[in-house]
């Protein structure tokens, strides 16, 4: 399957702090891959360097066949194509959820309001939430808000998401809805590239697991392979780490 | 003559400066006088208003805050015209240091008791139950547990307000004060240049910059989370 | 007690100079209806260039808007009425208003709305742009529709501050309210007419400070 997204040589410095130290990254089309690793790691970094959210110190990130990092290339242009869900969902608490997923539509992707509305309609549904498309975030749950922003991410039928800690932020019994979505994401064939602790998702979802340590790659392969028979010692030791919660 | 130096000759003309200069520099003192006048009125005006406003009396408090509005909305020019004009009418006469004084000290005052009651009651209840219950009375809990507290919301908002309002002794000028503008502009009709304006623009920026400046940093330096 | 009243609040003069401290407060409005706008555009402007990276933009803006801080409004109307005569530029007092404000003001408008830009956080900066907004789209449909609803009180409070400006334009003869005050109170030698100025005054602007009175107490409590 040919390379969807393909970051080769990636080094990230901020300031004097090397965080990522050359690192390649290939994804195939509709490969879920689960980034893993230590806070410190850089597999956010990494993963905000794939839509230019950082800008690397040097190496070279294609997404879809543009050149990401080239200052020729229309940054704005290529973000439709690139999905990405945060942390802290970060939705715009002065619009409605409909008006959080429509933004982009009407304004990036020049669609009407009424085509926008009805797309911004079709992407809540997907996630489950056609009936809170017109309250604001404050009015609904951690796990709701995030699946929102999950919607916001894919009206634009980007062609990789890229998932930063998604389920980090919510209470433990929020956390199901919103895995439940990236599993059906899945299914219909979405890239994904998830940096998170939930191990069990990994191990039922993933296709890949790549553990990251101080800004290396150090070991990737099948989630049986990563979770029982690590080749390296850091990743058994991490692994070990993990499963003792 | 260029135009260059004719710019220079007309705004900036050392013989017409230096003759006035002592003139700019009384203004400056008398400024920096009418300044720290105001501030210390007006600020301690605001505190008391404050503390009597915390003792809860209705009528009282009724009172203050219709006072309190009233010197919120009229612009200080018109008050100052108000008393230096106004008073004599009733028999009354004020100079115009004073009157410009007493305007620029009651509306700091009217200001700086909202910014005082709004630290004051931001405090939570919590400090006041439990200095009280350790023994303490009312006003020993308002001084060593309340105010301290309160200060730290208002300072920063004080410091620009009073900032605001000091700069309104320029207004002196409206009554013949003698402070900064007033030497100024005087200077000006009798030397037919405008150079002591342009001295006097400086003298405003030496003593207030610095102010400015010193605000940003005590905002930043009490910006401490609780 | 007689005098005060035939001193402050004679009935006669009044209804004499009702007309033209009328007059006074419709260039008052009309003179705050320019000056407001034009010194929220300047300070939205100076405000959104204070979010430049590059430090050549950034540090002489703040010297601009400190500069125009600490410089007292009267003091710059009065260079420019009398100063740029000397410069043969003749300009009426209404232009003068219009200038030192745009520049007082702005900076003021700026400085509240620099600190509303800042206050939103960076997520949604990132959001917005991981959508493909660009910065500009970002500043307008999710930055400044935040950062404005945050710091309306201070935004509603320098307004107000603003309108009691506009009394300055008495000193270089603008017919607003205390100017027509100040003329009646000349003509009668009775200072009825700006007790009067301050009863309209105080009868436009209360309403405001009340509210403002609300918002802010709110807002410094929260903030606490």
């Amino acid at each position: 399957m040919p390379a969807i997204v393909s970051a080769k040589a990636i080094h990230k410095h901020f300031g004097t702090l090397h965080v990522l130290k050359g690192v390649d990254l290939d994804v195939a089309e509709r490969e879920l891959v689960f980034v893993i690793g230590p806070s410190g790691s850089g597999k956010s970094t990494l993963l905000r360097c794939l839509n230019r959210l950082e800008q690397p110190t040097s190496g070279s990130i294609t997404v879809d066949g543009i050149d990401m990092l080239s200052s020729k290339t229309d940054i704005n242009h290529a973000r439709q194509r690139i999905g990405m869900v945060f942390q802290s969902f970060n939705l715009y608490p002065h619009m409605t959820a409909l008006g959080n997923v429509t933004l982009a539509l009407r304004k990036v992707a020049g669609k009407s309001r009424a085509e926008a509305d009805r797309l911004g309609q079709a992407a809540l549904e997907r996630v489950g939430l056609a009936d809170r498309a017109h309250h604001r975030p404050a009015e609904l749950s951690g796990g709701q808000q995030q699946r929102v922003a999950i919607a916001r991410a894919i009206a634009l039928e980007p062609k990789v998401m890229l998932f930063d800690e998604p389920t980090s932020a919510l209470d433990p019994e929020l956390v199901g809805s919103v895995l439940a979505v990236m599993r059906s994401l899945r299914e219909s064939g979405m890239t994904m590239v998830v940096v998170s602790h939930e191990m069990g998702f990994a191990r039922a979802a993933a296709d890949r697991v790549v553990f990251m340590d101080h800004g290396l790659i150090v070991e990737q392969g099948a989630p049986a392979q990563i979770f029982e028979t690590p080749s390296h010692e850091r990743t058994r030791a991490f692994i070990g780490q993990i499963q003792r919660h | 003559m260029s135009s260059w130096d004719r710019f220079l000759h007309t705004f900036f003309n050392l013989q017409v400066m230096e003759k006035y200069l002592p003139d700019i520099l009384s203004g400056m003192v008398l400024t920096i006088e009418l300044a720290l006048a105001v501030v210390v009125a007006g600020l301690l005006a605001g505190l008391i208003l404050a503390l009597i406003r915390s003792l809860g009396i209705r009528p009282l408090n009724w009172l203050i805050i219709f006072v309190v509005d009233i010197f919120r909305s009229l612009p200080p020019l018109v008050v100052i015209v108000l008393i230096y004009f106004g008073l004599p009418a009733a028999g009354l006469s004020a100079s115009a240091f004073v009157s410009t004084w007493l305007s620029l000290a009651l509306v700091l005052m009217a200001f700086s008791e909202e910014i005082f009651w709004a630290g004051i009651t931001s405090t939570p209840r919590g400090q006041w139950e439990a200095a009280r219950s350790t023994g303490l009375s009312f006003s020993q809990t308002l001084f060593s547990v309340i105010l301290p507290q309160a200060l730290r919301i208002t300072i920063a908002p004080l410091t620009n307000r009073t900032i605001a309002i000091t700069k309104g002794t320029a207004l002196g000028t409206v009554v013949a004060l003698h402070e900064i503008l007033g030497m100024a502009s005087s200077a000006v009709s009798n030397s037919y240049n405008p150079s002591p304006l342009m001295m006097g623009a400086a003298a405003y920026i030496v003593l207030f910059l610095p102010v400015v400046v010193a605000a940003r940093w005590i905002e930043t330096k009490f910006a401490w989370k609780r | 007690m007689e005098e005060i009243v035939q001193a402050f609040f004679n009935w006669e003069i009044a209804s004499e100079a009702m007309p033209i401290v009328l007059q006074g407060l419709l260039n008052t409005i009309l003179l705050s209806l320019m000056v407001v706008p034009l010194g929220l555009i300047n300070g939205l402007l100076l405000a959104v260039l204070a979010q430049s990276h590059r430090r050549w933009i950034r540090w002489p803006l703040m010297a601009w808007v400190d500069f125009f801080r600490a410089f007292p409004p009267l003091v710059l109307l009065i260079l420019l009425f009398a100063g740029l005569p000397f410069a043969g530029l003749e300009l009426n007092g209404f232009s003068c208003v219009a200038i030192a404000f745009f520049l007082n003001t702005g900076a003021y408008y700026g400085e509240i709305l620099r600190a509303g830009i800042e206050s939103i956080p960076r997520g949604q900066v990132e959001a917005a742009r991981s959508t493909g907004l660009s910065a500009t789209q970002t500043m307008i449909y999710v930055v400044l529709p935040q950062a404005v609803r945050n710091v309306l009180p201070d935004l509603l409070s320098n307004t107000l501050e603003v309108v009691k400006l506009t009394a300055l334009g008495s000193v270089v003869a603008v017919p607003e309210l205390l100017f027509q005050a100040r003329q009646a109170q000349s003509v009668t030698y009775n200072a009825t007419p700006i007790v009067m100025a301050a009863v309209i005054y105080f009868l436009i602007l209360w309403p405001v400070v009340r509210l403002l009175s609300r918002l802010e107490h709110r807002a410094l409590v929260l903030r606490g």
